[in-house]
C-alpha cells in the first residue's frame, strides 16, 4: 500500500486554556486533492499549521512525508490567505526567494510566472499588483522548489467573485500539470467540492472530524453540472450535522 | 426579458490592475515636480524682499540685522579670501565623521537591541537615560576627558547623531510585521539570514526617519561644539561675529548652516526614495 503523503491523528490541541481541535484523523495520498472546510474556529487553518511545521505544540501524531512535519521542507509549498509578497522585492524575486539574491534570475521564475500569467510583471513591486495577480504570485511561489505537497490556507478568500473563479481554474490546472497532492483550507463548500477529488468536513467548539465526502467526478468541471450542486448539498448537510451515507467512506 | 451581461474574469481582473508602466505621462510629471519645488522658493524671496524693505526704511537698524543686499557682499568679501569655504568644509567634516560614527554604532545596537529581548531589558532603560541628557551637558565632560582638539567635536556630533538612529531601528525591527518573519521561518531562514532578508529591509523605513532626525541633530551639535571650542568650522564663525559685533557675519553663518543641513539631508532624502520605491505610501494631494 502507498505510504499516504499526509497521515495527521490529532487528539487535542489547545490555545491557552481553549481546546481548539479535540480529534481529527485523515490521511492524504500521493496526487489527491483535499480540501478541509468547516465553520470558523474549527481549527482547520491550525490543522495547516501543523502539518507546515509552523505549530508543534499538539497532542497526537502527525506525519508529512514520511517524517514529523518541520519547517522548510523543499517538497511541501505553502500559499497562505494573504499573498505576503515581501514588499521590498519584485514579483520575480518573491517567487525566487528561496534562492535569496540570484533566485529572480532562474529560468524557473520565468516558466511559473509565465504559467501564473504574471511575465509581465516579473519586476513590478506587489504594490502595482491587485489583489488576483498577487495571490498568482503567492503560489507560483509556493511552486518553486517543485513540491510534492502544496498547503494552500484560504488562499482566495480576499479576492472578488470573478478572480476567485480564475484562481481556481488556475490552482486546479497547476495541480494537475506538476502532479502536486494538494490540501486546501477554505470556507467555501463550492470551491471545496469544484476542486477536490475529497472534501474532509470539520465541526466545530472544538474542533473534530465530521465527515467527507467524495468527489469522483472526472476533471474538467462544469461549475453549472447538477452532480456537484448535490455533492456541495451533501457537505453542507456535514457542516449541519446532518448524517450523510457517504460521509462513512 | 432577462439580459445576461457577460464579462471574461480574466478581463476584468487585467483591467483592476494597475499595470507597471502605467505611470502616466513622464514629461508633464517632470514639469508638476519643478513646478512644486519653485513652489518652495516663494516664501523665501517675499521674505527676503520685506526684510530689505524693512532696513532700508530704517524700522530695524542696520548694524544689528544687516539687509540681504548687505549679506551678498559679506558672502563675496568671505569667499574672495576662502575663509567662508574653509569653515564650510571643516563644518561638513566634522560632521560626516561624527555621524558616520554615531549612525554605525546606532545601528549595530539598534539592532543588537531589537532583535534580543535579553539585549533590550540589559541596556535599553540605560539608553533611554542617557538619551534625555541635553546635548550641551556633555560638552564640559568631553572636554576635560578628551581635551580641545578634534575629537570631543567628533564625540559630541557622534552622540547627537547615535540615539535617534538607535530609537529608528530599533521601533523598526518592534514593528516588523510578525507574517513576513514567518515567511522567513518558512524558507527556512534564521539567525543574521533572517535578519539580513527580513527584518533590516522590513525596518528600513523607520532606519530612515532616525537616519535623517540624526543627521539634523548632527548639525545642531557640531554648532554646540564649535561654539564652545573651535578656531575653524561655522560655529567659530558664529561665536566671531558675536565678539566683533559682526551681525553680518553671524547671519552667513547661519545662513551656511542651513544650506549645508538641507544639502545634506536632500542627499539622504534621495538615496531614501532609491532605496524605498518599493513603499506603498500616501501620496499628498496636488505632490
Amino acid at each position: 500500500m502507498t505510504q499516504p503523503l499526509i497521515d495527521l491523528s490529532i487528539t487535542e490541541k489547545r490555545f491557552a486554556e481553549k481546546t481548539v481541535i479535540a480529534d481529527v484523523a485523515f490521511q492524504v495520498v500521493q496526487g489527491e486533492v483535499v480540501s478541509l472546510v468547516g465553520p470558523s474556529g474549527c481549527g482547520k487553518s491550525t490543522l495547516l499549521r501543523i502539518i507546515a511545521g509552523l505549530d508543534s505544540d499538539y497532542d497526537g501524531q502527525a506525519s508529512v512525508l514520511g517524517h514529523a512535519p518541520r519547517l522548510h521542507l523543499d517538497e511541501v509549498g505553502l500559499v497562505f490567505q494573504e499573498p505576503r509578497l515581501l514588499p521590498w522585492l519584485t514579483v520575480a524575486q518573491n517567487v525566487g526567494f528561496e534562492l535569496g539574491a540570484k533566485g529572480a534570475r532562474h529560468p524557473r521564475v520565468a516558466e511559473l510566472l509565465a504559467e501564473v500569467g504574471l511575465a509581465d510583471h516579473a519586476n513590478a513591486y506587489p504594490k502595482q499588483l491587485s489583489g488576483g495577480q498577487a495571490q498568482r504570485a503567492a503560489i507560483a511561489r509556493g511552486l518553486f522548489s517543485r513540491p510534492r505537497l502544496l498547503l494552500l490556507d484560504e488562499p482566495f478568500s480576499a479576492v472578488d467573485a470573478f478572480t476567485r473563479m480564475r484562481l481556481q481554474d488556475l490552482l486546479k490546472a497547476i495541480a494537475a500539470r506538476h502532479d502536486a497532492t494538494v490540501l486546501l483550507v477554505t470556507h467555501d463548500v463550492g470551491e471545496a467540492v469544484y476542486l477536490s477529488d475529497r472534501v474532509i468536513v470539520l465541526a466545530s467548539g472544538p474542533g473534530r472530524l465530521r465527515g467527507q465526502v467524495r468527489v469522483d467526478i472526472p476533471h474538467p468541471r462544469d461549475r453549472r453540472d447538477p452532480a456537484l450542486a448535490l455533492l456541495e448539498g451533501q457537505a453542507l448537510s456535514l457542516l449541519e450535522g446532518v448524517a450523510v451515507e457517504q460521509s462513512a467512506a | 426579458m432577462t439580459e445576461v451581461v457577460s464579462s471574461h474574469p480574466v478581463a476584468a481582473e487585467q483591467r483592476r490592475a494597475r499595470a507597471p508602466s502605467d505611470t502616466g505621462p513622464r514629461a508633464s510629471g517632470r514639469l508638476a515636480d519643478v513646478a512644486a519645488r519653485g513652489r518652495g522658493l516663494i516664501v523665501p524671496a517675499v521674505l527676503l524682499v520685506i526684510w530689505e524693505a524693512v532696513v532700508r526704511g530704517g524700522l530695524v537698524p542696520a548694524n544689528l540685522l544687516p539687509p540681504p543686499s548687505a549679506l551678498v557682499a559679506t558672502v563675496r568679501e568671505l569667499l574672495a579670501d576662502g575663509e567662508l569655504q574653509g569653515h564650510m568644509l571643516v563644518s561638513s567634516l566634522r560632521v560626516l565623521a561624527g555621524f558616520s560614527i554615531g549612525a554605525a554604532l546606532g545601528v549595530a545596537a539598534g539592532a543588537v537591541v531589537g532583535l534580543s529581548a535579553k539585549a533590550e531589558a540589559l541596556i535599553g532603560p540605560t539608553f533611554q537615560g542617557l538619551r534625555a541628557i541635553p546635548s550641551l551637558a556633555w560638552v564640559p565632560l568631553l572636554l576635560l576627558w578628551l581635551g580641545i582638539d578634534e575629537t570631543p567635536k567628533i564625540v559630541l556630533i557622534a552622540i547627537g547623531a547615535f540615539f535617534p538612529v538607535y530609537a529608528g531601528l530599533v521601533s523598526g525591527i518592534h514593528n516588523v510585521d510578525r507574517k513576513l518573519v514567518e515567511l522567513g521561518q518558512v524558507y527556512g531562514l534564521k539567525g543574521g539570514v533572517l535578519i539580513r532578508r527580513i527584518f533590516l529591509p522590513a525596518a528600513l523605513p523607520s532606519l530612515f526617519v532616525g537616519l535623517r532626525t540624526g543627521l539634523s541633530l548632527a548639525w545642531m551639535f557640531l554648532v554646540a561644539a564649535e561654539l564652545i571650542a573651535a578656531t575653524k568650522g561655522l560655529g567659530y564663525l558664529l561665536s566671531d561675529g558675536r565678539e566683533t559685533g559682526r551681525a553680518d557675519e553671524v547671519i552667513v553663518a547661519i545662513l551656511a548652516l542651513a544650506l549645508l543641513g538641507k544639502l545634506s539631508d536632500s542627499g539622504l532624502a534621495w538615496l531614501e526614495r532609491r532605496l524605498l520605491r518599493w513603499r506603498d505610501v500616501y501620496k499628498t494631494i496636488g505632490a
